[in-house]
C-alpha cells in the first residue's frame, strides 16, 4: 500500500536551515543531495538483485517541500481519497506541522511561483485555459543515453575537474557561476558513490546473517556490484542495470522531476554486455531475463509523488511515465533491434506492470517479426507496448536542429514526447485547452464560467460575416493565450534556473559539464520547451458545426447558437442532434472537417514554434493530453459539436469519442493530414473489440494498420483491445477487475484507479469492429 | 464522361474478410436470389429503401410532417411507417436530427466509387489488400461493375468480386480479366432444394463456376453453412466432389450467424429464420474434414 515518507522532507529542511545563505545555490542543492544520499534509509528486499529505493522501502514516496509544501489538509486528502491515495502516518503529520511547514510554507517553489504570476495568468490558469507543469514538480523530462555504461562517476569527476581548470576568470563573466555549478556536480558524484557503498555494506551485513546459501551468494554479489558501480563504468549486464538504477534513484531523489527519467534505449545499451557475457559463458538468456524482471519491479515500486490541486485533477495516477524504448535505429542508422529487444518484449508480457511503460520504436527498417511480437502483446489488451514511428521521430528532431546521430540515439518518453536522450532538456510546460479558447472567442473574450474577461475583445459573434471572420477571431484569442502562457513560463523558467538547479541530473546530461551550466539553466546540448495542445478534434468538430449550421446552412445565427450553448442545449435537442449527426466530423477521412483541423493545427504551430525561452530554449508543440482532456472538458460549457457542458474533450489526436463512422483506416487518414513532423509528438489511441484481432488475419491487420499509418507519417499509435461490456462490468464490480489495465493516454493505468469521468470517456471511445 | 451509374448501399473500409489484406468492400444493391439467411437484406432489392434505427430515434416527430405522402404517423412516441405509401424519397431522412433514418441505396458513377476506394490505398499496399465488389449481386449491374473494375485496375488496385454466380456467362467472361480473385458462393448441390431455398436453379451457377475455373480465373468457393439447409453430409460430399472436379482448390466456410437480424428490423421486415437453431462447432469441424478429404484447402471465416 502506497505510503507517504517524511524522511526526505526532514533531511532537506535540516540542510537548508544549516546552509542557506552560506553557500551558493548550486552548492546548497548539492549539499542537500549529499545529505540525502548519506542519510536516507537503505533497503534491500527479499530476493532482490537490483537495489535502491526512493523511500525507506518500496511504495514509500517522499515529498519535496522545496517544490510543494503540503498543508495538513493536503495530507488528509492524500490519505483519505479513494483513488491514488497515500497513507500518511501521525508522525509524518506531526513532523510536517512542526518542522516542514514552518520553514517551507513561503519558500516552496509553488508558493514563490504563484506569487510571481500576474493576475491575467492566474485568471487563465483558474479558468482552465492552460495548466502549469512546474507548479509542484520540477522540470524534468529527459532520458538517459549510453554515457553511464561507458563512464563511472569517478570519470565524471575527472571531466568536472577538467572543466573547472579550463574556466577563464578574466574573460568569462560567468566563470564564478560555472565554478559553483561544477563544484556542486562534483559533490553529487561523491554522494551517489557513497549511496551505493552504503548498499554494499548492508548487503555484506545481510549476507553474514543469511542462512540460505543461494541468497547469501546473491547478497555478496549485490555488495560486489555496488562497490564497483556507479564509481566505475559497468563491466557486466548486472552492473549495467544497477548503474542505471543508482542514477535513476539519484535523479528522482534530487528533485521531483516530471515524466520520470528512464534508461531510454535500454536494449541497445545492454546488448554489448549481453552479447559478450553470453559468449564468455558468464550469463545465460534466462539470467538476463531475471535481472531485467528485477529491474522492471524497481520502477513499479516508485509511485509518482502525491499531487495536489489542478495537477492532481489532470494527472491523477501513480504512474510516473517512465517509458522504455525498444528497437528503433542505431546511431549509424542501421536497424536497432537485437536479442535484448525481444527479451524486453518477453519481460513486459510476463510482468504486466504499470511501470515502466514500454514502447517499440518501429522503423521501416525494423523486421516484421519485431512488430509481430509487439502486436501479439498489444492484442492481449492491457495497453502495452505503444508503437512509435522511429523514422518520423528522427525527422522531427532533425527539423528541430539536432544532429542525425543525436536524433537516432533519441526517441520518445513520457507519453509521446520526442527528445534527444541524454542531451536535451525537453520540458513540457503545460496543456493548452484549444476548445475552451473557442468558447472564449464566442463570448468576445469573456469566460462564461467565471464571468471574467480573460481574452481579447475580438468582437461579438454577430459581427462575423463569414467563417473566415470566426477563424480570424479564434486565432487572435489563441495568440493572446499563448502569449500569457509563455510570459508566465519565462518567469518560472528563471525561478528554477536561479533557485532550483539539479547538479546531479546535470552531471549525466550532455553538455552541462562542458558548459558549466545546470540542466535547469539551459546547460544541456538541446533545450526545448513544449506546449501541448488538447482537444484538437473537439475544436475541429465545433468549428465544423459552426461553419455548417451558421455560415452555410444558416439554420441559426452565431448569437443564437451561443445562447443555446449557454443553456446547455436545453430545449434544443433537435439542434444538438443535428450538430452531432449532420455536420462533417474529424476522423472520417472527410476533408470538409479535416481541413479545419489543419487550420487550427497550423495556427497553433505558427504561434508557438521557434519562440525563444528565457534561458535560451526553443518552443515546439505537442499534441497530447495525458488525462487533461477530462479536466479541460469539466471547465468548459457546451460546445457547438453537440457536446454537453462538462463532458470530456477528445483525447490526443483521436476523433471525438464515437464520432468516427468509417473504421480505423479512415481515422488514421484524417490524423495523417496533420503534419506530425512539425510536432514533438502526437498521440493516437484506437480501441478494438478483441474479436477483430483474433487469429493470424487479425494480427496481420493490426500490423498492417500500424505500418500503413506510419507510411502516412503518423508519429505514434496505441491500442486498447477490450470491449465496452467488460469495461462497464468493471465499473459495476471493481473487485473483480483490480488487475484490468487500460491505455489512458500515453500511459496505461489500472481501470479501477481512474476517475469515473475518465472511465466513461474510455468506454465512449469508438470500438472498431469488422464485418 | 459520366459512365454507367450503379446503385450501391455501402462502401465499407477496413474489411478483413472479403479477400486478402485490408480491403474496401463496395456493396452493390439488388440480387436475383432470395436466401432466407441473407445478412444484408437491404441488398436484395435494387430500389432505394428506407432504414430506421429505433435506438437512435429521440421520438421528436420531425419526420412525420416531412413526409409528403403521409406515410408516417407517431405512435407511442415512435414514428410508424406504412410501407406501401413510402417512395423512399428521403425527405424524412433530411428532417431527422438524430440520424435515425437513412436511405439504403445511392446512385453513383464508377469514378465516384474509385475516388472513395482510393482513400485507403496505403493500407492496401501495405497489406496486399484492395477493393472487393460484393452485394447484393455485383454481376446484376454488369456495365457499372465492368467500368468500375476497369478504373480500379487502371489505378493499380487488386480486385475481388464476391458473387453468387447467377448471371449470363458472357458477363463473367467480360469481367474475368479485370478480377484478381472471385469469391464464389456455392450453396446447395441439389437443384430442386436450391430452387426451393433461394428461388433459382443452380444449373447456371455451377456451370459458370466450371467455366470460370477452367478459363484460368482464380476462384475461392464460399459455402455459407446453414443448419438444416445445406450442412447434411450428402450435400457436403457432392460439393466437395464438384469443386475438386472443376478445379477449384480453395473453399471458405461461412458459418451461419444472425447478426443481420437487426437489419430486418430497421427495414421493418420479419426475420425469416427466427427459430433457426445455432450451428454446432462439431458440424463445422465435420464439414471441414470432409472437404479436406477432396484435397481442398478449407478455411473457416473468422478463424485461422
Amino acid at each position: 500500500m502506497p505510503e507517504l515518507s517524511i524522511e526526505r522532507a526532514l533531511i532537506v529542511t535540516e540542510v537548508y536551515k544549516e546552509y542557506q545563505g552560506k553557500v551558493s545555490v548550486p552548492v546548497l542543492r548539492a549539499l542537500t543531495f549529499k545529505a540525502l544520499m548519506e542519510k536516507k534509509a537503505v533497503y534491500i528486499g527479499e530476493r532482490e538483485l537490483i537495489v535502491g529505493e526512493r523511500g525507506e522501502r518500496p511504495k514509500r514516496t517522499p515529498t519535496y517541500p522545496e517544490l510543494c509544501c503540503h498543508t495538513l489538509q493536503d495530507f488528509q486528502v492524500i490519505n483519505d481519497r479513494e483513488k491514488t491515495f497515500f497513507r500518511v502516518s501521525p508522525e509524518a503529520r506531526k513532523a510536517q506541522a512542526e518542522t516542514v511547514i514552518p520553514y517551507w510554507e513561503e519558500r516552496s517553489m509553488r508558493h514563490r511561483l504563484f506569487s510571481q504570476m500576474t493576475p491575467i495568468w492566474k485568471d487563465c490558469y483558474e479558468a482552465g485555459i492552460f495548466t502549469e507543469f512546474m507548479e509542484q514538480r520540477a522540470p524534468g523530462h529527459t532520458v538517459l543515453d549510453g554515457k553511464v555504461y561507458e563512464k563511472g562517476f569517478l570519470d565524471f569527476k575527472d571531466d568536472i575537474q577538467r572543466a573547472i581548470r579550463s574556466l577563464d576568470f578574466t574573460g568569462d563573466p560567468r566563470a564564478y557561476e560555472k565554478r559553483e555549478e561544477l563544484k556542486a556536480m562534483d559533490i553529487c558524484c561523491d554522494a551517489i558513490i557513497t549511496y551505493a557503498e552504503r548498499h554494499a555494506c548492508l548487503a555484506r551485513k545481510m549476507a553474514s546473517e543469511c542462512d540460505d546459501p543461494v541468497r547469501r551468494q546473491e547478497l555478496l554479489k549485490i555488495a560486489q556490484v555496488s562497490s564497483h558501480v556507479p564509481a566505475h563504468p559497468p563491466r557486466t549486464f548486472w552492473e549495467a542495470l544497477q548503474m542505471y538504477w543508482y542514477v535513476h534513484i539519484g535523479v528522482i531523489t534530487e528533485l521531483n522531476t516530471w515524466d520520470s527519467f528512464n534508461p531510454g534505449r535500454l536494449d541497445q545499451h545492454l546488448y554489448p554486455f549481453y552479447k559478450r557475457e553470453l559468449e564468455e559463458g558468464t550469463l545465460t538468456r534466462e539470467d538476463a531475463k531475471e535481472l531485467l524482471e528485477c529491474f522492471w519491479v524497481k520502477f513499479n515500486n516508485q509511485p509518482a509523488p502525491p499531487k495536489v490541486g489542478i495537477t492532481l485533477a489532470e494527472s491523477g495516477t501513480y504512474t510516473d511515465f517512465a517509458n522504455i524504448n525498444t528497437g528503433g535505429l542505431r546511431p549509424d542508422g542501421s536497424c536497432g533491434v537485437n536479442d535484448v529487444s525481444y527479451l524486453v518484449l518477453e519481460v513486459i508480457d510476463e510482468m504486466r506492470l504499470l511501470q515502466p511503460s514500454s514502447n517499440i520504436q518501429l522503423s521501416a527498417k525494423s523486421p516484421d517479426y519485431f512488430l509481430r511480437k509487439a502486436c501479439e502483446i498489444v492484442r492481449k489488451g492491457w495497453g502495452q507496448p505503444s508503437i512509435f514511428n522511429a523514422d518520423v521521430v528522427v525527422q522531427e528532431m532533425l527539423l528541430a536542429g539536432k544532429s542525425v546521430v543525436d536524433a537516432r540515439s533519441g526517441g520518445t518518453s513520457g507519453c509521446v514526447e520526442t527528445g534527444a536522450f541524454g542531451k536535451e532538456s525537453y520540458i513540457l510546460t503545460g496543456y493548452l485547452n484549444l476548445p475552451k479558447i473557442l468558447e472564449i472567442t464566442l463570448h468576445n473574450g469573456v469566460d462564461p464560467r467565471t464571468g471574467k474577461e480573460i481574452g481579447k475583445k475580438t468582437g461579438p459573434p454577430s459581427s462575423w460575416v463569414s467563417f473566415e471572420d470566426l477563424m480570424r477571431a479564434y486565432e487572435e484569442q489563441l495568440s493572446h493565450f499563448i502569449d500569457v502562457k509563455i510570459r508566465g513560463n519565462n518567469v518560472i523558467e528563471k525561478l528554477y534556473a536561479e533557485n532550483m538547479p539539479c547538479p546531479f541530473l546535470s552531471t549525466v546530461v550532455s553538455d552541462c559539464i562542458e558548459n558549466g551550466t545546470d540542466y535547469n539553466a539551459g546547460g544541456a546540448r538541446y533545450h526545448t520547451r513544449y506546449i501541448q495542445g488538447v482537444g484538437i478534434a473537439s475544436v475541429t468538430d465545433s468549428l465544423s458545426a459552426l461553419k455548417e449550421l451558421v455560415f452555410e446552412r444558416r439554420l441559426l445565427t452565431a448569437d443564437s447558437l451561443v445562447e443555446v450553448l449557454g443553456r446547455n442545449f436545453e430545449g434544443a435537442e433537435a439542434l444538438r442532434q443535428t450538430a452531432v449527426s449532420r455536420c462533417p466530423k474529424y476522423g472520417n477521412d472527410d476533408d470538409a472537417a479535416d481541413d479545419i483541423m489543419r487550420m487550427v493545427f497550423d495556427a497553433f504551430y505558427r504561434l508557438v514554434d521557434g519562440r525563444k525561452s528565457s534561458t535560451g530554449g526553443t518552443y515546439h508543440i505537442d499534441m497530447l493530453p495525458t488525462t487533461c482532456h477530462v479536466y479541460f472538458g469539466s471547465v468548459t460549457g457546451a460546445t457547438p459539436d453537440g457536446r454537453l457542458a462538462g463532458e470530456p474533450f477528445s483525447e490526443g489526436i483521436s476523433p471525438v469519442q464515437g464520432r468516427d463512422k468509417f473504421g480505423p483506416t479512415a481515422v488514421l487518414k484524417s490524423a495523417s493530414k496533420m503534419d506530425h513532423v512539425r510536432t514533438g509528438g502526437t498521440l493516437m489511441n484506437q480501441k478494438f473489440s478483441p474479436k477483430v484481432l483474433e487469429g493470424e488475419e487479425g494480427l496481420r491487420a493490426l500490423m498492417n494498420l500500424v505500418r500503413g499509418y506510419f507510411k502516412l507519417g503518423g508519429h505514434h499509435i496505441q491500442f486498447n483491445v477490450v470491449d465496452a461490456v467488460t469495461l462497464r462490468d468493471a465499473q459495476e464490480h471493481p473487485e473483480k477487475y483490480r488487475d484490468l489495465i487500460v491505455r489512458v493516454a500515453g500511459y496505461s493505468d489500472y481501470f479501477c484507479d481512474l476517475s469515473r469521468a475518465l472511465q466513461d470517456e474510455i468506454i465512449a471511445r469508438t470500438e472498431h469492429k469488422s464485418i | 464522361m459520366e459512365g454507367h451509374r450503379g446503385v450501391i448501399f455501402n462502401i465499407q473500409r477496413f474489411s478483413l474478410h472479403d479477400g486478402p489484406g485490408i480491403r474496401t468492400t463496395v456493396f452493390l444493391k439488388g440480387c436475383p436470389l432470395r436466401c432466407p439467411w441473407c445478412h444484408n437484406p437491404e441488398s436484395q432489392s435494387r430500389l432505394p429503401e428506407l432504414m430506421y434505427w429505433e435506438s437512435r430515434c429521440s421520438g421528436c416527430g420531425a419526420c412525420v410532417p416531412a413526409c409528403s405522402r403521409g406515410a408516417l404517423r407517431l405512435q407511442d412516441g415512435r414514428p410508424v411507417l406504412s410501407s406501401g405509401q413510402c417512395a423512399a424519397c428521403g425527405d424524412c431522412v433530411k428532417s431527422c436530427p438524430a440520424g435515425a433514418r437513412g436511405i439504403s441505396g445511392r446512385t453513383v458513377t464508377p469514378h465516384e466509387v474509385l475516388a472513395e476506394v482510393l482513400g485507403d490505398t496505403v493500407f492496401y499496399d501495405q497489406s496486399g489488400g484492395g477493393v472487393t465488389f460484393s452485394g447484393g449481386e455485383p454481376l446484376a449491374q454488369p456495365e457499372f461493375l465492368e467500368e468500375t473494375l476497369r478504373l480500379c485496375k487502371d489505378a493499380g488496385l487488386s480486385t475481388v468480386v464476391d458473387t453468387c454466380g447467377f448471371a449470363h456467362w458472357d458477363v463473367l467472361e467480360r469481367i474475368a480479366p479485370l478480377v484478381d480473385l472471385f469469391l464464389y458462393d456455392v450453396k446447395l448441390m441439389d437443384d430442386a432444394a436450391h430452387m426451393e431455398s433461394v428461388g433459382v436453379s443452380n444449373k447456371i451457377i455451377l456451370d459458370n463456376l466450371r467455366r470460370l475455373a477452367s478459363a484460368g480465373s482464380k476462384v475461392t468457393a464460399r459455402l455459407p453453412v446453414i443448419p438444416g439447409v445445406n450442412d447434411g453430409m450428402a450435400n457436403i460430399q457432392k460439393t466437395g466432389e464438384y469443386l475438386s472436379s472443376v478445379g477449384v482448390r480453395r473453399v471458405t466456410l461461412l458459418p451461419y450467424h444472425d447478426l443481420g437480424k437487426e437489419k430486418y428490423v430497421r427495414l421493418g421486415r420479419e426475420y425469416p429464420l427466427e427459430d433457426m437453431a445455432s450451428l454446432p462447432d462439431e458440424s463445422i469441424e465435420r464439414i471441414y474434414h470432409t472437404l479436406r478429404g477432396f484435397g481442398l484447402q478449407v478455411d473457416v471465416s473468422g478463424q485461422s
